[in-house]
């Protein structure tokens, strides 16, 4: 029987619950019990007599209290479950084969699907049933094993970033050909997509089918465009719900090289909108940085977009006819477009043969009348390939033919002889000043100032085709700049001189913008596909399912023309690939993909991920009516007058008594501790054996460090990495346990604070290191899992000369309880080279901030109170020296971490008493 | 043999009893007598008290020649008054006496037996001789006497309330009677009014425990004498607290009353207080009433 969520094993029992009010009236009428009490003044009591008013009957809340108890008894003797399984979903039994489409899109709630996946798992265990389970972006034949077969290998299930497309969901309906019985549960991501409902009917086949999937919709970033000079974004979500606000994140490089945050632009999905635009206005100079938008608070593959060189610097070649006026740098054609371009551009200089080979974005001639015919020839040939040729007028240009009769093809508009002077010294009239930019302008928008005047300029000849070219005018109406699209690309023409002796607008800051537009709209363009054509492409990075950028390590290279043609997938992953030349970037969701919410039909059931785990509530209504219960006996006694005021007040309060929190006091003791003396911390891993033996470590290297050199630590001091302040410790060790929480984001970010002003952390796998630090061994996943928020720099395994080795003793390994080689340490700098006559390179000049390895020092160093070793090391003697060299790593450390680079500098003694002439 | 191991054993701890009993009234004396005085007076006695001038009456022979030669006046030599009193003690042995409400204190019998032994040796010590009422006990002075007193002392009796017991009083004598006098007033008044008769004062000395004087008790209660002869029951015993304290203070005050017609004194004293200060008022009220003679 199921009432609500609610239902009961034994519902019959219930009945029971129909006796209450009879109980009620039996209670009612019985008074409590009387107290005997001895009494010597009863003798003067005598003869008094009760009054009237006095009630005989228990009090109505205390009957309450009773019969809530057995109200709660009685329900929970019913057997109340939570959440009950379906009565339908009982009765399945026999093979299970799960589904899991394990797509990006399922990458936004991996963790649920992860956790419910583990229950279903568990509850197949107990009735033994069978379990098959394919990854539909990754299909394989369909193996029955035990559940807790498949429970050992989740952890090792991530989704892909890329989704199952027509060929894999027809491979998986191949593999399933046949009618064998078995249930079918599919973790669906909740896209629609081809395939599905025929590989739904081959399931059908076999039995009935669960869909599982999360209503929330997905939302994905398709890839950013560039328009009127800032980067348009446009997210899309697969159902069109209520309004909802995202916030996309613009990340790149700072100027020190560094991945940061760069800007954010909030998008808002209008109600029932499935996408939502925003322009991103960035600074040239910074948008030329950004390399990737990732929406806020999404983490799969598809909420990130990854930009190539559609958003990178653009080349710009600027080519003068004069080039004989030295000297006269005001006066240069060319000085106003270097100073507009240099900061968002880089400059090509050369001669225009030297230059088109280089194929540079943008070529800007200056006052250039003539070109040569082999010149012109392959100008126009890169114009048409989409260059953009930007011509400024001059004398030259004033005085030449060049486009007089007929039009050049490499000028948008014929040009009327010699061209116009006004508000000179020998002519009539005002200088112009500029007209409003028209709307289909590129300039459109951009504010004109008055102060920008034209004196001479040269005069387009009315054409048919004159009105559609002019995107700037002067407020005669005369054109200013024109435009003519030759292919794919455009020729540009200033009517004045890019200096300022014809006009003043090379002066202003407009200049500069109207720049910035022609040249952002100039920005590259995709490849197409006879581009791509025979090219190979050599992945560099790819996205994992949860939109994380990866190393590609040994991916093949790839076709160029699959980057556009093929669906994403096991060969063909998202992510930056390199060719030739420039560099593309393969989204997860390309710019006209439409995400669409699947449809099932009606009668295949669909549930959701949040499906709460059926929970028994009988032993907590039990637990509950022993309470009122306990609460009855007290106003028992209370109401019969055997509970003293005193007495009830005292268990009250001893009830109530919480412990203070004593955390802070706390924090500041230790903090004053490690600022009065030298100490040596471990983070507090949540396992307290480990964090004992950790301490007992720091203990006893401590007391080595005590008794050897001149660091006298006090006591080690276990760190809480969320509360305690780290800047007051020189060192942390840091064992990694597989199942130690990952610290907060406020935490990391003082993590990091820390590595940055000089400490060091050593992260200890205590594993041996057995698998090197690939994926395979739970504590080294674990050590990159929390790592990769660290500010950590590039690592090398302890070279022969680091100044690790010789800091105390000089030591060429660093065994701990296992003597496993590879200790990871910063890597010195590339062009760190031996000296001649040197034993030892110049190496870093700080602190390494990490040192990695996985050999269990702090068990190698532990000792109890009275300094016997905790762990046997090794076997007999050779297990002491291991030890002793254990020890002598830990000074050596400890010295490395508070005398930096010091015995570095020692190598330099014989250098510089050779200079000093002794 | 058999019956003589549960008398040893009685024995044993009755004499068990009677030490700390002696210990506890000698402790409580002995914080009182620091610095003993006399009666400031003239009277029998051995101890010196004054020499005064002859008066017309006195004997030659009463002359101190020893004195008188030292000056042209004739001395007599006076000495302290040492006239013993009989002071016969009553402490109320019944049942209701056996009842304290907490374990902390001491039950009202046994307090009432410390302030009497404790009475006892310093009037002991004043040279007064000293009984329990009744025929058990005649009074006699001597530290034999306080034995005999702590032992007497320990005797219980049944029933649930006493009443004094006035045979055996010294005419012109003192008492001093120790109960709860919670039990019927009438034994009370006959006693004193015949004790008065007889040219008897004396001390009343009304021991409760705070629960009586209090009354905290609630809920549905059956309240019973110690000996359980009464008993009474309330449904809801805080209702009875302010007539229950109405009758107690009744009751004192007719006790005060009846010491006030009788030329006795009357204090009463709660078992959570001091004993020393209920020792105090008693040892001071016996000198007063000295004083008064």
């Amino acid at each position: 029987m199921i009432i609500g969520p609610v239902g009961f094993t034994l519902p019959w029992l219930l009945i029971a619950l129909a006796a209450l009010p009879i109980l009620w009236l039996i209670l009612r009428a019985v008074p409590p019990a009387p107290i005997r009490r001895r009494f010597p003044g009863v003798a003067l009591l005598l003869g008094l007599r009760d009054d009237d008013s006095v009630t005989d009957r228990t009090p109505w809340w205390l009957l309450l209290l009773r019969m809530l108890a057995v109200a709660a008894i009685i329900i929970g003797l019913a057997g109340p479950v939570l959440n009950p399984r379906a009565e339908g979903e009982k009765v399945q039994t026999g093979p299970l084969l799960i589904l899991l489409d394990a797509s990006w899109a399922s990458a936004r709630d991996w963790p649920a699907r992860l956790s419910l996946l583990e229950a279903t798992l568990a509850e197949a265990g107990r009735a033994a049933r069978p379990v098959a389970l394919i990854q539909l972006s990754d299909p394989e034949p369909p193996v029955f094993r035990a559940a807790e077969d498949w429970r050992s290998r989740l952890s090792g299930l991530t989704p892909a970033a890329w989704e199952a497309h027509r060929g894999d969901l027809d491979d998986v309906s191949a593999l399933l050909a046949g009618s064998d019985p078995y249930e079918i549960r599919w973790f669906s991501d909740g896209l629609a997509r081809d395939g599905r409902a025929s590989l739904l009917a081959v399931l059908e086949n076999h039995g009935p089918v669960t869909i599982i999937e999360s209503p929330a919709p997905v939302i994905a970033m398709t890839p950013p465009a560039i328009e009127d000079g800032g980067v348009r974004l446009t997210a899309r979500r697969s159902s069109a719900g209520i309004a909802r606000e995202i916030e996309v994140e613009a990340h790149g490089l700072d100027p020190s090289g560094t991945p940061r945050l760069l800007a954010t632009l909030p998008l808002r999905f209008e109600e029932g909108e499935t996408e939502a635009t925003g322009t991103l206005l960035l600074p040239a100079e910074l948008r030329a940085r950004l390399s990737r938008f990732r929406i806020a608070g999404q983490n799969h593959a598809g909420s990130v977009t990854l930009t190539d060189d559609s958003l990178s610097r653009r080349e710009v070649a600027l080519i003068a006819a004069r080039d004989d006026r030295e000297g006269l740098q005001l006066l240069s054609p060319l000085h106003y477009l270097e100073q507009a371009l240099v900061p968002s551009a880089d400059m090509l200089d050369g001669t225009l043969t030297d230059i088109l080979p280089a194929n540079p974005d943008v070529i800007a001639l200056a006052d250039v009348a003539t070109l040569a015919g082999a010149e012109q020839a392959a100008l126009l040939e890169w114009v048409e390939a989409g260059g953009m040729l930007l011509r400024f007028a001059g004398p030259r240009l004033a005085a030449s033919d060049i486009s007089r009769t007929e039009e050049s093809p490499l000028m948008p508009v014929r040009l009327r002889a010699g061209g116009r002077t006004v508000g000179g010294a020998m002519s009539w009239g005002e200088p112009k000043t500029l007209a409003p930019f028209p709307e289909n302008s590129p300039f459109f928008g951009l504010p004109v100032p008055d102060e920008v005047t034209v004196s001479a300029q040269v005069m387009a000849q009315p054409d048919p085709t004159l009105a559609e070219r002019v995107i700037a005018q002067l407020s005669d109406g005369t054109p200013l700049v024109t435009r003519k699209r030759i292919g794919s690309g455009q020729v540009i023409l200033f009517h004045v001189t890019a200096n300022a002796e014809w006009s003043s607008l090379p002066l202003s800051g407009l200049f500069v913008q109207m720049l910035e537009r022609l040249a952002v709209s100039s920005a590259k363009a995709l490849p197409d596909l006879a581009e791509l054509t025979g090219t190979t492409w050599q992945p560099a990075q790819v996205l994992d399912g949860f939109g994380t950028l990866r190393d590609a390590g040994t991916l093949p290279g790839v076709a160029g023309e699959r980057l556009i043609t093929d669906p994403l997938g096991d060969d063909l992953q998202p992510g930056l690939y390199d060719g030739a030349d420039r560099r593309f970037a393969l989204n997860v969701v390309g710019a006209k993909r439409v995400l669409e919410p699947v449809t099932w039909p009606s009668d295949v059931p669909v549930v959701g991920l949040a499906r709460p785990a059926e929970a028994p509530l009988g032993g907590w209504l039990l637990a509950v009516s022993m309470l009122l219960l306990m609460a009855d006996i007290i106003a028992s006694l209370g109401l019969s007058g055997r509970l003293l005021p005193a007495r009830a007040a005292l268990i009250v309060s001893l009830a109530l008594l919480l412990p203070a929190d004593p955390g802070l006091a706390q924090q500041d003791d230790k903090a004053q501790l490690a600022t009065s003396e030298v100490v040596l911390a471990h983070v507090l891993t949540g396992d307290s054996t480990l964090d004992n033996t950790a301490r007992a470590g720091l203990r006893g290297l401590g007391q080595t460090l005590y008794f050897r050199t001149s660091v006298e630590p006090a006591d080690p001091i276990g760190v809480n990495l969320e509360t305690d302040e780290l800047a007051v410790y020189p060192f942390l060790y840091w064992p990694i346990t597989p199942d130690q929480p990952i610290p907060s984001d406020e935490a990391y970010a003082r993590l990091n604070d820390y590595l940055r002003t000089g400490g060091m952390i050593l992260f200890d796998t205590r594993d041996a290191n057995v698998s090197g630090f690939g994926a395979s061994s739970p504590n080294g996943q674990k050590l990159q899992r929390l790592a990769a928020p660290l500010d950590i720099p590039p690592l090398e395994p302890v070279p022969g000369d680091h100044v690790l080795t010789r800091t105390f003793y000089l030591l060429q390994d660093f065994p701990g309880r296992h003597s496993g080689r590879k200790v990871w340490v910063e890597s010195a700098p590339p062009d760190a080279e031996m000296i001649e006559g040197m034993p030892f390179r110049n190496l870093n000049d700080n602190v390494t901030p990490v040192v990695i390895g996985g050999n269990d020092w702090a068990s190698a160093w532990a000792v109890d109170e009275r300094g016997v070793p905790l762990f046997p090391v090794g076997r007999g003697y050779t297990g002491e020296r291991q030890r002793e060299m254990a020890f002598r790593f830990g000074v050596n450390l400890v010295m490395h971490v508070l005398t930096g680079n010091y015995k570095s500098d020692q190598v330099h003694v014989p250098a510089l008493l050779d200079r000093l002439g002794q | 043999m058999s019956p003589a191991h549960p008398l040893r054993a009685r024995a044993e701890a009755e004499a068990a009893r009677l030490p700390p009993l002696l210990a506890r009234a000698e402790h409580l004396a002995g914080a009182v007598l620091l610095g003993e005085h006399g009666r400031r007076r003239s009277g029998m006695g051995d101890d010196f008290w004054q020499y005064r001038p002859v008066q017309a009456g006195d004997e030659r022979r009463h002359v101190d020649w020893r004195r008188s030669a030292r000056s042209d006046t004739q001395f007599v030599r006076q000495r302290e008054w040492q006239i013993a009193q009989s002071v016969m003690i009553w402490v109320d042995a019944a049942a209701s006496m056996r009842f304290s409400s907490d374990d902390a204190l001491p039950d009202k019998s046994d307090r009432s037996r410390v302030l009497a032994l404790a009475v006892s040796i310093l009037l002991n010590r004043a040279g007064e001789r000293v009984g329990l009422t009744g025929t058990s006990l005649p009074p006699r002075r001597g530290q034999a006497q306080i034995a005999r007193l702590a032992e007497a002392l320990t005797q219980e009796s049944d029933e649930d309330y006493g009443s004094p017991d006035t045979s055996g009083i010294v005419a012109h004598g003192r008492a001093l009677f120790l109960s709860d006098f919670l039990g019927d007033i009438g034994g009370v008044r006959d006693a004193l009014t015949s004790a008065a008769d007889r040219g008897v004062q004396g001390v009343l000395l009304q021991v409760l425990d705070p629960a009586e004087e209090a009354f905290p008790y609630r809920g549905r209660t059956i309240f019973e004498s110690v000996g359980g002869t009464l008993a009474h029951e309330t449904l809801k015993a805080s209702e009875l607290r302010d007539r229950y304290l109405e009758r107690l203070a009744k009751r004192k005050a007719e006790l005060a009353s009846l010491a006030d017609l009788t030329g006795w004194q009357y204090q009463c004293h709660h078992t959570s207080d001091s004993a020393q200060s209920a020792l105090l008022w008693l040892y001071s009220a016996f000198d007063a009433g000295g004083m008064r003679r």
